[in-house]
């Protein structure tokens, strides 16, 4: 123990608007939020007015169930930013609710040697200045 | 599907030029890029005001440092050139749609002599303090917010495109079981062509084991993987066929061009993350030709990172897509002698990251019997050249 506590790891954070705060704000309320349409439920991100399916214009933030799987990774080694310590993963994970639904995160609660693609993850939020980041920790299920 | 009218062929590429190329020579970027710019119009043999377009990528931008710094506006004041068409910037199928759209322009009849112009000084805006996020741009510290794309990258400590492609290169690795040292052999190869390159930045020898033993920058992509940052510029002239009876040598055709994105716009929500625009732009340039894979007698794809060069390989068709790998291996395409001579200036893994520019120069020089102690020793006719990465991507289809 020591009684100063590390340097949290720089972050560069997301500008807030209208148009993303469904997703940026939602760890606040532990939900991970994506633009749906009314119409034809097609799932919408990056967020846009209109379903590119129907064309609907009718779109509405709307929570998915936090599961995911990694569909690919890499281990970055680089130091990129201050405080930032590789080695992290950084994932794209796609989303059980849509094939093709995908994000951009990091993976985390395992070692960087654990991640595999395939990996079943769920959610986990981090908050930063009153933003919430999603990132995705392992279920600890077996690969499917 | 054919297109009614293949109007590229109306151009050709009269003239090309470089600078002095190198790291860390600190040299006015707008310095660099006159010295292209006159190498390229006197090498068309053509002069100033013969030319009446100006085309560039990405245009002037401030950051990342050294990515550009020279724009459309800079080049056509300093040599106060009379201009009936120009256009700069990012938003272009990679770092050859500003050539692609020199050659519409020609084809169109906007413009006779198109220079066009790519500029970097990454090395010396880098200084001493290693490589940043060259291809990003911001995030660093501060009230930065990130926006618009970068705001799904950046905050999870992803900013460069060494990342990004990692993750495509991952997902090959897994469905197709491509391998490092299979990967290596586009770092390798660009290495032995960069010997016989005086203006290459790295000319010593590299094995395997040297490739295999070098530090990981995002698995699995290592420093070798990974082009070198540098100084330089590059030019050519982009002119239309019937305004250009007087150059110097006959100047090399284009026969196709591939600019096409047929999958999302994005890195991360592109329909299949191993391959790339690359697919949709190779793809898109032989519905332009009767020529075929087999007729290409050279190949100068883009290598930003390694992986990218692989994915060329199968996008264009010297391989079924998946098998990258186990072409790479075999060794056939590369050596000078053999079957596809690949990036035989060395790349920009070698050679510098000229950015995209520097295959389409090479490409020029080998059509031309030019290239010095690289030339292949049987002159290539039918040259490929394309650049880009992730969802930007154009390619070109050159003769003799």
């Amino acid at each position: 123990m020591t009684d100063e506590a590390p340097p949290r790891p720089f972050r560069v954070l997301p500008a807030v608007t209208p148009d993303n705060q469904h997703f940026w704000l939602g760890g606040a309320e532990g939900e991970l939020r994506f633009l749906r349409c009314a119409a034809c439920g097609y799932w919408i991100h990056p967020p846009a007015p209109i379903c590119p399916i129907c064309l609907g214009r009718d779109v509405h933030p709307d929570a998915v169930s936090g599961r995911a799987a990694v569909h690919t990774f890499t281990v970055n080694w680089q130091p990129w930013y201050p405080n930032l310590d590789p080695p992290y993963v950084v994932a794209i994970v796609e989303l059980p609710e849509q094939a093709g639904l995908r994000l951009t995160t990091n993976i985390v609660g395992c070692q960087p040697d654990e991640v595999a693609i395939g990996m079943p993850v769920r959610v986990t939020f981090e908050e930063r200045d009153g933003i919430w980041l999603p990132f995705f920790e392992p279920t600890g299920e077996a690969s499917p | 599907m054919r297109a009614a009218e293949i109007g590229e062929r109306k151009a050709v590429i009269s003239g090309v030029g470089q600078s002095q190329i190198g790291r860390r020579i600190y040299r006015d970027p707008l310095d660099l890029t006159i010295d292209a710019a006159l190498a390229a119009i006197g090498d068309a043999g053509l002069t100033r005001g013969d030319i009446d377009g100006l085309a560039t990528y990405p245009g002037n931008m401030k950051t990342p440092p050294g990515f550009s710094g020279v724009g459309i506006t800079e080049v056509h004041d300093a040599l106060r050139l009379d201009l009936n068409w120009y256009a700069g910037g990012l938003e272009a199928p990679g770092q050859l749609g500003s050539v692609v759209g020199a050659i519409a322009a020609v084809a169109t009849g906007l413009a006779d002599h198109v220079l066009c112009f790519r500029t970097v000084w990454e090395a010396s805006a880098q200084g001493d303090q290693g490589r940043a996020a060259v291809t990003t741009g911001g995030g660093g510290g501060g009230s930065y917010r990130a926006t618009d794309f970068m705001q799904w990258t950046l905050p999870f400590g992803a900013p460069s495109a060494a990342n990004w492609i990692a993750m495509m290169a991952q997902r090959h690795f897994h469905e197709f079981g491509t391998t490092r040292e299979q990967l290596a052999q586009v770092a390798l190869n660009g290495r032995r062509n960069a010997a016989r390159n005086p203006n290459a930045i790295y000319r010593s020898p590299m094995t395997l084991d040297d490739y295999l033993s070098i530090r990981m920058v995002s698995t699995p992509l290592c420093l070798y993987d990974c082009d070198v940052p540098a100084d330089g510029s590059t030019a050519v002239i982009v002119s239309r066929a019937d305004a250009a009876p007087d150059l110097r040598r006959p100047p090399v055709r284009v026969e196709a061009v591939g600019t096409a994105l047929r999958g999302r716009p994005s890195w991360d929500q592109f329909d299949d993350l191993t391959t790339m625009a690359t697919r949709d732009a190779a793809a898109m340039m032989w519905e332009r030709t009767d020529l075929t894979p087999a007729d290409v007698d050279v190949a100068e794809l883009y290598d930003g990172f390694s992986f990218i060069t692989l994915s060329w390989l199968e996008a264009l068709g010297f391989c079924a897509h998946g098998e990258g790998g186990p072409f790479l291996e075999a060794g056939r395409p590369m050596s000078s002698g053999g079957e596809l001579p690949l990036n035989t200036h060395g790349g920009q893994l070698s050679a510098g990251r000229l950015h995209g520019y520097g295959f389409l120069h090479e490409a020029c020089v080998q059509l031309w019997g030019e290239a010095g102690d690289r030339q292949l020793d049987q002159r290539p006719e039918v040259a490929v050249a394309a650049a880009g990465g992730g969802p930007l991507a154009a390619s070109l289809l050159l003769t003799a």
